[in-house]
Formats: structure tokens, C-alpha cells, sequence
């Protein structure tokens, strides 16, 4: 065991399910060598206890969509040497980012019968349009192993090993037959970060995109086929990008393409 | 590719002994990997004996499309290539080339010393067998081998099949690769089903393989059945379903580096990396470290990459290819123009697979086709 001074965690949660930081508790088999590694300073989902800051690595799950939140976050960055935002709220502002394409208002007015009481954004954005972000950790959930190996990269000063390319190359390494090309499934695997080690087309399903686009994603390319060749309607279209990402801006752009008609 | 031509007589093997072939290599202590069906596709797993072989299953396929059909034949192979090659078995997608532990003030280097099986592959096709004897030259054909190909490669014995059923997006007589398995196989069957009778042709490639069908007894082929053979695959080298013409093709992609025609194709290209990994010659791979989380062992892991990623050409500063067009382009003249400089042959065989699953359906014959029609400095 090398000796050196356990850094500190803290993990910190805006409008999410609470998902991707229980992925963390899930490390069943690495949590005692994590706890081993590591202070958990300031993890209510785990302990009462909570040590102040600042803290050495800070896990931000969620996206911000109220005021409150918008100051929170800040707080959260300035107490913070590592910030890395996990999930799909926080790095591209989550489900919850449908509210984006309508108005928040209406939305308020019909669900709540006090709306008065109820003080919120009109978006739903992810982390890094309110502070500086050292790494995004996608997926929805995030994958548990690409958490131990950001936790991981950071505890040994090395850069993570997550890559930035596409679900077909986890397909193609582990031998998956494409699902688009061999059943006409409709698939964003294409145009989708590589994380989940491709579960969904390895079960016969297209690709949800719970990872959000990849790099460089070619969407218009992939909808032209779509509708062209597989018989894809508008409507799915724009569903189909509406998903976890749907505010990743590749997806929104593409979406509106496919609302306008 | 490879002109030697087998002198070692040509047998009559009854379909119905096919399983005897096959059972003699595991007495070797072969492990078999061949065409079988899995999830809408035949693809290349280890097999147990000739049952798990896609007997009555064919397919079609089109630019972007394989649909897998039953057809009710008794052949076993009655197909054209599949989303797999044999590349994944002598170049595994990852694998762990090393670890290191940490001793006092330094490390220790562990090698990974797992022996790799030896592996019978059944069916190979002409194409598959030059791609193979492509990737030799990539990983065994300087001073810089590398040594798990190395392994597995000399224990591997090839059991190749002459096509004779090319499909729609087949084009290795373009690329002179086949129909005919040439050379570089043990054993060479070409299948025959006749209203009378269902056979295999089968001769040998190599002592290896003389050996194995010697221990079998089996009768000479006759005339008729040698007759049969040339035709069938003559009908087979006519009837490719695409073409490629190789005339001076790699100066033509040479000379329209700057062809607008590229930027047209990265319009559709979705940069995901598909063709690259179901080529059956690609061959470009990253290393990657990994440590514990104590930081007290490390790892290092090779697994498969694709000049159609970002981080394929990043260094400081970024990619040095950041567009689709410059990725596309790279990928296509490294096949069909500059492999010939760096390894004497073209880097494609002509299996059409890259066609196939595209999943955009976009075919490499037909942009290569594109820029010869609008050369930009035609001579």
C-alpha cells in the first residue's frame, strides 16, 4: 500500500433520481477498496457524517432547474480542487430537459395547485453551462465501472480511459451483429457515446442513446436513413432524440429539424 | 494474390463424413471456429462438429443491409461474408499484453504468458485467406512481430472453402482474391450437391493437411467432379454482384486528394467506425494503461481502434484529422492507393462487408467509381 493522504469526496445532488450516485454504493465488490482510497467526506446517500470542505474530488449528479440551484452549484465549484459532473441531468440537463422545448409555466399552472409556491427555470441545463467542469461522466445511469475508473484516474493522476467514440465499436469488439443493418431496428448507436459496453443492441434492441452523442455525431446523415430506408416517421424522429440527451445539443438541433417538419 | 497452386491430389469427402474431418482436428486438439447462426446473422464462433454449421440458412445483402433467410439447402455453405472475420481470433479485439507490480522503489514487469488456443478455421474464404496473409505481412513481415499474432497464426489451421456462391456485395475478382482459394490453406474443399449426391471436394495445401486427409482413406476425385468444380467456380468469379476497377487506381486516388466527391461521402459518413472493424484487414489498435485504485499494479491493454475516431490521430493540440472527410479519405486511399506502397497489395479483398454494415449503406466501389469518373487530372 502506497503511502499518501486519503483526498477527500464529496458528492452533491441537483434535479436527478439519485441513480448514478447510488451506482458508487453499488461498487459492492471495490467499495471497501474506494472507502480504502479515499475520504468520503460529504456523502449524505451514505453517511450522516459530513466533513467540510474544500474537498479534493467533488461528484456533481443532477441538472440545475431553480434559482437556488443555479447559486448552489457555484458554491459547490469554489469548494471544490476536481469537479466532474456524472450522468446524463448533469452533462446534458436529463429527461427533465423535455421542459426545454415547451413552457415551463404551463406546465407549472396544470400540475400543481398552488403554482405560486413553485419557483423554477424555464430549462433544464447540465453543469458546465453554469461552472467550469473537469470531467463529464455520461450515461443514464452512468456505468459503475466508468466511475471506479474516473475515481481511479483521478486518485493516481492519470487521465480516465473513457472513450469519446461511438456504441458500434462496443458492438463490433464484442462480436454483436448490427441490429439496424441484420433486423432494420432503428439504432443510435452510431451516433452515441460508447459506456454501457453496447447492453441494448447485445439484446436485440436498438440503442437508446443513454449516453448521449458522441464526438463528432452525424445525426442528419443517421435520420435520413432512417426515414428512408427502416420507414421511420417524423414523430418517432424527434421522440427518438428526445430521450435521456435530449438537450445534448446535437440531439436538440435534430429534434427541432424533424419537429419543423 | 499468391499464385502456388496445390499439387497434392483432390479427394472425394461425402458430406456425410464432414463431421469425420472435423472430429480428426479436434483429435489434434484444434479448437473449431466456424459459420454458424446467432442473432439474425452467421457469424464466426467456436463450433462443436458440422450440426452447428448454418446448414438450409443463406442470406441477401445490399449496401447497409444483411437479411438472414432459410432457403431449405442442404449445403453447409451456402453464403457470402458475414459481420466477423478470422481477425478476431488471431488479432483479439483486447487483450492484456502486460501488468506491472509495484517492488520497493520501482516496478516489476509481469508478461502475460496465457498460451493462446490453436485454432481450426473452418470455411475460409478466398478473401478471408488473402486478408489473412495481408495481416501476416502487417504483423509478421519485418523485424517488428508481433508476438501474440505470431502465436496464434502457426497454430492455426485453415480449412478453406472455394466460393462458390459470391453474393451481391462480393467483388474479390476485381481484387483478384477468389473466387479459388489459391494458396496458404491446409485443407480446400468446393462443395457439391448434385441430384444424386452431396460432396466435398477436398485437397490439400500443405504437409499438415496431407497428413489429416491421408488418415481419412478417402477415394480420388473423378473427372466429372473435377470438370464440375471449374465450372462452378468460373460461373462463381462471373457472377460478383459488385466491381472494382484496380487500373492505375492508386495514382487516380492519388491525384483527387482534394475531390469535392469526399466532401459529399462525409455528408452521409457517420464517422462510428463499423467498416473499419469488420474489415478483415484492418489492423490499427491503441494501447491503454489502467492501475488499481491503490496505484500499486498497472495494466496495460491493446484493444482494436479505427482512423475514423477523434483520438486516433490527437496529440497536443487535437486531431490531427478532425473532420469526417480527412477520416473517410484516409481510410479509403490507405486501401485502395497507399497500402500498396507500404505493403505491395491492396489493403482491400474484396469481401464487401464494409458495404454491408455501413450502417448508412455507403459503398466504397462506388465512390471509388465516383472520383476515376471526375478525375480531376485525368491523363
Amino acid at each position: 500500500m502506497s503511502l499518501r493522504k486519503k483526498p477527500k469526496l464529496a458528492v452533491y445532488k441537483f434535479a436527478s433520481c439519485d441513480g448514478c450516485q447510488l451506482s458508487l454504493l453499488d461498487c459492492e465488490d471495490e467499495i471497501l477498496a474506494v472507502a480504502g482510497a479515499i475520504e468520503i467526506a460529504n456523502f449524505p446517500e451514505a453517511s450522516r457524517a459530513v466533513t467540510s470542505g474544500p474537498y479534493d474530488l467533488t461528484l456533481v449528479e443532477g441538472s440545475i432547474t431553480t434559482p437556488h440551484d443555479a447559486e448552489r452549484i457555484h458554491a459547490i465549484r469554489r469548494s471544490s480542487k476536481v469537479l466532474v459532473s456524472i450522468g446524463a441531468c448533469a452533462t446534458s440537463g436529463g429527461i427533465q430537459a423535455l421542459r426545454n422545448f415547451k413552457d415551463v409555466n404551463e406546465f407549472v399552472s396544470v400540475v400543481y395547485a398552488r403554482p405560486d409556491y413553485i419557483e423554477t427555470l424555464n430549462k433544464s441545463t447540465p453543469i458546465s453551462d453554469h461552472v467550469w467542469v473537469d470531467f463529464e461522466l455520461r450515461g443514464c445511469p452512468i456505468s459503475k465501472a466508468q466511475l471506479l475508473e474516473v475515481v481511479n484516474a483521478f486518485l493516481n493522476n492519470r487521465k480516465p480511459n473513457i472513450s469519446k467514440e461511438s456504441v458500434c465499436m462496443e458492438c463490433k469488439m464484442r462480436g454483436t451483429p448490427c441490429v439496424m443493418v441484420a433486423n432494420k431496428d432503428p439504432c443510435l448507436g452510431p451516433v452515441t457515446q460508447a459506456g454501457c459496453g453496447a447492453i441494448c443492441p447485445a439484446y436485440n434492441r436498438g440503442c437508446y442513446s443513454c449516453f448521449g452523442p458522441v464526438a463528432s455525431p452525424n445525426a442528419g446523415s443517421l435520420s435520413h436513413w432512417w426515414e428512408s430506408k427502416l420507414g421511420v416517421d417524423k414523430d418517432k424522429l424527434v421522440r427518438s432524440y428526445r430521450g435521456f440527451n435530449a438537450g445534448a445539443e446535437a440531439f436538440r438541433q435534430e429534434s427541432e429539424i424533424h419537429e419543423r417538419g | 494474390m499468391g499464385e502456388a497452386i496445390s499439387n497434392y491430389a483432390k479427394r472425394i469427402l461425402p458430406s456425410t463424413d464432414l463431421d469425420r474431418l472435423l472430429e480428426a482436428l479436434q483429435q489434434k486438439g484444434y479448437t473449431l471456429v466456424g459459420p454458424t447462426v446467432r442473432e439474425n446473422a452467421i457469424v464466426l464462433e467456436e463450433i462443436e462438429g458440422a450440426e452447428d454449421l448454418p446448414v438450409g440458412w443463406t442470406e441477401t445483402q445490399e449496401a447497409g443491409s444483411y437479411k438472414l433467410s432459410r432457403n431449405g439447402s442442404e449445403e453447409y455453405f451456402d453464403f457470402a461474408s458475414g459481420p466477423h472475420s478470422f481477425k478476431k481470433y488471431l488479432f483479439p479485439p483486447r487483450l492484456k499484453l502486460w501488468q506491472a507490480k509495484r517492488h520497493r522503489a520501482g516496478f516489476k514487469v509481469e508478461q502475460e504468458n496465457d498460451q493462446a488456443p490453436s485454432y481450426a478455421f473452418i470455411g475460409v474464404r478466398s478473401c478471408d485467406l488473402c486478408a489473412i496473409e495481408i495481416q501476416d505481412k502487417v504483423f509478421m513481415g519485418d523485424s517488428y512481430v508481433d508476438p501474440v499474432y505470431k502465436e496464434r497464426r502457426e497454430k492455426a489451421f485453415i480449412l478453406a472453402v472455394n466460393c462458390t456462391k459470391p453474393g451481391n456485395l462480393c467483388f474479390c475478382s476485381s481484387m483478384d482474391t477468389g473466387p479459388k482459394a489459391k494458396s496458404g490453406y491446409d485443407l480446400a474443399v468446393t462443395e457439391q450437391l448434385k441430384e444424386s449426391e452431396h460432396v466435398f471436394l477436398i485437397q490439400a495445401g500443405s504437409e499438415k493437411g496431407h497428413e489429416l486427409l491421408e488418415a481419412l482413406e478417402l477415394a480420388d476425385a473423378d473427372e466429372g467432379a473435377v470438370e464440375f468444380e471449374n465450372k462452378q467456380l468460373e460461373d462463381a468469379a462471373t457472377s460478383m454482384g459488385r466491381f472494382l476497377d484496380t487500373h492505375k487506381l492508386p495514382s487516380v486516388l492519388k491525384n483527387n486528394f482534394e475531390h469535392p466527391r469526399w466532401e459529399q461521402i462525409a455528408d452521409r459518413c457517420l464517422s462510428c467506425a463499423n467498416c473499419t472493424l469488420v474489415c478483415p484487414t484492418c489492423f490499427c489498435h491503441t494501447v491503454e494503461d489502467t492501475t488499481d485504485l491503490t496505484g500499486d499494479v498497472a495494466e496495460r491493454w491493446r484493444q482494436w481502434d479505427s482512423c475514423f475516431t477523434g483520438d486516433f490521430t490527437y496529440f497536443a493540440g487535437g486531431s490531427a484529422r478532425a473532420s469526417t472527410k480527412s477520416r473517410y479519405r484516409q481510410w479509403l486511399t490507405h486501401k485502395l492507393s497507399t497500402w500498396t506502397d507500404q505493403f505491395g497489395t491492396f489493403g482491400c479483398v474484396g469481401c464487401g462487408r464494409c458495404i454491408a454494415w455501413c450502417p448508412v449503406g455507403i459503398d466504397l466501389t462506388e465512390e471509388a467509381a465516383a472520383i476515376r469518373a471526375t478525375d480531376l487530372v485525368s491523363d
